[in-house]
């Protein structure tokens, strides 16, 4: 510890704050919010890292990606070096760097955030595959043909995975994805002011060039079971077709007009691109008073995006406390520079309709915290007496999503866990069906795109393993 | 990209094209559904499949012209191709003897009932079909109905071909006339759809209903398409679309197919169909 105290000591630059779209002129468009890091941010960044000699950023890296290693090669202006360092770990690092939960993974466990501020870890990853993006040249290598036939289902961040590694070690692989795009969450869900869909489709790109077929508006389990794969020649099969299905709150009112998921909303916008309505002819209808509920990555999304379509209030409506709220800092940070209203504490209990059956109102009642939960969280109790009606005209769940079941409903000898989420072992991905793996939110729940991802890899060399046992 | 290989005009504003799509007419089975987008700037819409043709690997959507999509789906010719299409989606129609089932199709709703009672004709039902529409022009798949069912009545508000009145009218008549009936399924407008279920409902006989509410996906992951059925909340796209009638809260349905009346008014003001869909009404 001596030694490291020692470092700090030293005159260190401070975190470079990200440079960002100001908040008044943010909220009438679309485009990316953080700007990313200069090459001279991005120096002065790196020249923070005290280059541990027992890094334990690493170990909050769910893909292990060697971060002194590559901020190092920052410092050095290596910067093709500097991304086939995080590349040898992380496929998706432009779409990494922008939407990881870097403060509880990685710059949590930063030493330098003991004394003052960790690295800016994920800002620094996001400039070096920005600068690959721009000017880099990759070409991934490939094993030789193997012979071997896969299909991956569902195109998150999971199953691209899983695709291209399986595709760099000689397999041919075949991506099926139901809706006509492929990306998953990252292009329906994240909205283009957080993740460019420009971006993430770049990284498909890169996926295709390694050999990876993209069958898109495919639905598996209504076209092609699990086991019709398996019978027309497909080796394996990994299932990546995540948590898609919208929880609603199951209160009075909820199927009023007025009433979205967070999904169908998000979606309207995002992929359908309703924002461009009329040109685009998908419509979306906002009003003027929007309350989400729910306090994650998916809720402030949901209250942010109104807000550029023109909504005058924007409230999440959550029923714990700021500390008990689940979504990135920068987003909670974001979304309170542009105005977002936090009514915390606080939970509908039903929703009003004017005499057209349109959404005029919310009951809320308010909670106080008492003992931890399970979760470990202070249980929200209900205060008798404290309801009071919010005065909104839409109204977005975003309270959680649970695994579709499409493919487990199709796949008799897959076994699900009570919650409906596919069993799979944690290091393989293997399930109860010889040939058969699954990661990603399907198996964990709602989780994050870095742990999809780093379900996919392993899931990959447990695929490679399989067939090459099998063959061998 | 799939290709349009047939068109045909059915009736004022309804039209019938036939698209290839070997895959889906593989596996389509009477009562489910495709979702299309036309092209890169288009909207998800789901039509139910009116028949398939598992040789040619053809699918049937039959459609009437209400909205901006299906306007722009009309004036596309054989040789066209549509961008996207995803299927077969939700749970196919559950096939059965049941012994005497009334079909009862209403203006495009036909097309979607068409699959069913050959299926259901197939299965040695006792079939009696009941169809209608506003007037004869506007009236669609007689012959096909005809040779698929025992005993044909028509229908229409008019009473230009058939019965003056509406399908109701017939199917009380028959309930009237102390008849068995096993089964009755109906699809065509919610209206049509609720009147033949209330009417059902006292002389409890089994009535199935097609909802199709607006959808986005058609895979679950939205929840656009919740329709309320007895005490629950279910997802029209994989949990249906058919449903028990009884059970269907019609004033949600009704409702909720209004979400985007105003926005759907907007997207036609920049449609130049011709003016054959009569939506600048
Ligand atoms: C709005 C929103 C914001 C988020 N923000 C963040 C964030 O900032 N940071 C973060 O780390 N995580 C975030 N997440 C979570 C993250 O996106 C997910 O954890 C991650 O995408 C899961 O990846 P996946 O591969 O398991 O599944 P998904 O990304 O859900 O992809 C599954 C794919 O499978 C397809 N599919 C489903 N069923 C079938 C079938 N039967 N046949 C064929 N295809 C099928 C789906 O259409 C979909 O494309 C967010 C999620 C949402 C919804
Ligand atoms: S259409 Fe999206 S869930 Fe049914």
């Amino acid at each position: 510890m001596s030694e490291v105290n020692e470092k700090v000591k030293k005159v260190r630059p401070n975190r470079q704050p990200m440079p960002i779209q100001d908040a008044h002129d943010r909220i009438r468009n679309f485009n990316e919010v953080a700007i990313g890091y200069s090459e001279e941010q991005a120096l002065l960044e790196a020249s923070r890292c005290l280059d541990c000699k027992k890094p334990l950023c690493i170990d909050g890296c769910p893909v292990d990606v060697d971060i002194p290693g590559f901020i190092k090669l920052i410092t050095q202006k290596e910067y093709q070096q500097a991304i086939n360092k995080i590349k040898e770990k992380n496929n998706l690092p432009a779409i990494c760097g922008r939407v990881c939960p870097q403060e509880s993974q990685c710059e949590k466990l930063c030493i330098l955030g003991k004394k003052a501020l960790p690295v800016a870890i994920g800002r620094l990853e996001r400039f070096v595959a920005d600068w690959d993006l721009a000017n880099g040249h990759n070409q991934a290598e490939k094993a030789a043909a193997s012979g071997k036939k896969i299909a991956v289902v569902g195109s998150g961040p999971s199953g691209l995975t899983a695709a291209a590694d399986l595709a760099k070690l000689g397999h041919e692989v075949t991506v099926m994805e139901a809706l006509h795009i492929p990306g998953g969450v990252m292009v329906y869900g994240i909205p283009e002011f957080r993740l460019p869909k420009s971006i993430v489709q770049h990284e498909i790109k890169n996926i295709q060039n390694l050999g990876v077929k993209i069958a898109c508006n495919q639905v598996v389990g209504k076209i092609n079971t699990v086991d019709e794969l398996l019978e027309r020649g497909y080796d394996a099969v990994f299932i990546g077709t995540g948590a898609g299905l919208p929880y609603f709150m199951d209160i009075p009112g909820e199927n009023l007009n007025g009433v979205y998921s967070a999904n169908e909303f998000l979606t309207r916008v995002n992929l359908m691109k309703a924002y461009q309505f009329p040109q685009y002819l998908t419509p979306v209808r906002i009003g003027k008073r929007v309350a989400v509920i729910g306090a994650g990555n998916v809720a402030m999304d949901s209250a942010r995006t109104p807000l550029r379509l023109g909504t005058e209030e924007s409230y999440i409506v959550y029923r714990r406390s700021e500390n008990e709220m689940p979504a990135r800092l920068e987003e909670i940070e974001h979304a309170r520079e542009e105005g977002v209203q936090f009514k915390l504490l606080t939970s509908p209990i039903e929703i009003i309709g004017d005499e057209n059956g349109w959404v005029k109102g919310m009951i809320c009642q308010q909670y106080e915290l008492g003992e931890p939960d399970e979760s470990g969280r202070r249980r929200p109790i209900p205060i008798k007496g404290s309801e009071y009606e919010l005065q909104v005209d839409t109204i977005i769940m975003a309270i959680g999503q649970g695994p579709n079941p499409l493919v487990p409903q199709t796949t008799p000898d897959l076994q699900i866990n009570s919650h409906g989420n596919i069993v799979a072992e944690e290091n393989t991905g293997l399930t109860s069906k010889p040939g058969v793996f699954a990661g990603g939110d399907i198996v964990t729940g709602a989780a994050t795109v870095i742990q999809a991802m780093g379900a996919g890899k392993k899931a990959a060399n447990a695929i490679h393993k399989y067939l090459t046992e099998k063959s061998g | 990209m799939f290709k349009i290989t047939k068109k045909k005009i059915l009736a004022q504003s309804i039209k019938l094209i036939e698209v290839l799509a070997p895959e889906i007419a593989t596996k389509g089975q009477a009562g489910q559904f495709v979702i299309l987008r036309i092209d890169e700037n288009g909207e998800r819409i789901p039509l139910t499949l009116a028949d398939f043709n598992r040789q040619e690997g053809t699918i049937t959507l039959i459609y009437q012209e209400v909205g901006r999509t299906t306007a722009e789906l009309g004036r596309l010719e054989p040789g066209d191709y549509i961008l996207d299409l995803v299927g077969p989606l939700g749970k196919p129609s559950e096939i059965e003897k049941y012994g005497t089932v009334i079909c009862v199709g209403g203006g495009v709703g036909v097309a979607p009932i068409y699959p069913i009672t050959r299926a259901l004709s197939g299965a040695d039902n006792h079939i009696i079909s009941i169809i209608g529409a506003r007037s004869n022009k506007h009236l669609i798949l007689a012959e096909e109905m005809e040779t698929v069912s025992e005993k044909l009545y028509i229908a229409t508000d008019d009473g230009t071909e058939g019965q003056k009145g509406f399908v109701t009218d017939i199917l009380k008549q028959l309930i009237d006339s102390k008849m068995q009936i096993d089964l009755v399924v109906a699809i065509g407008p919610l209206v049509m759809m609720k009147a033949v279920s209330q009417l059902t409902r006292p002389y409890n006989i089994k009535t199935i209903v097609s909802l199709n509410p607006i959808m986005v996906d058609g895979t679950g992951m939205c929840g656009a398409c919740r329709v309320a059925v007895g005490q629950e909340t279910k997802f029209a796209c994989v949990d249906g679309p058919e449903f028990d009638g009884h059970q269907v809260n019609w004033s949600v349905a009704e409702i909720r197919a209004r979400m985007f009346a105003e926005e759907e008014q907007l997207a036609m003001k920049g449609c130049n169909s011709g003016g054959d869909c009569h939506c600048q009404k």
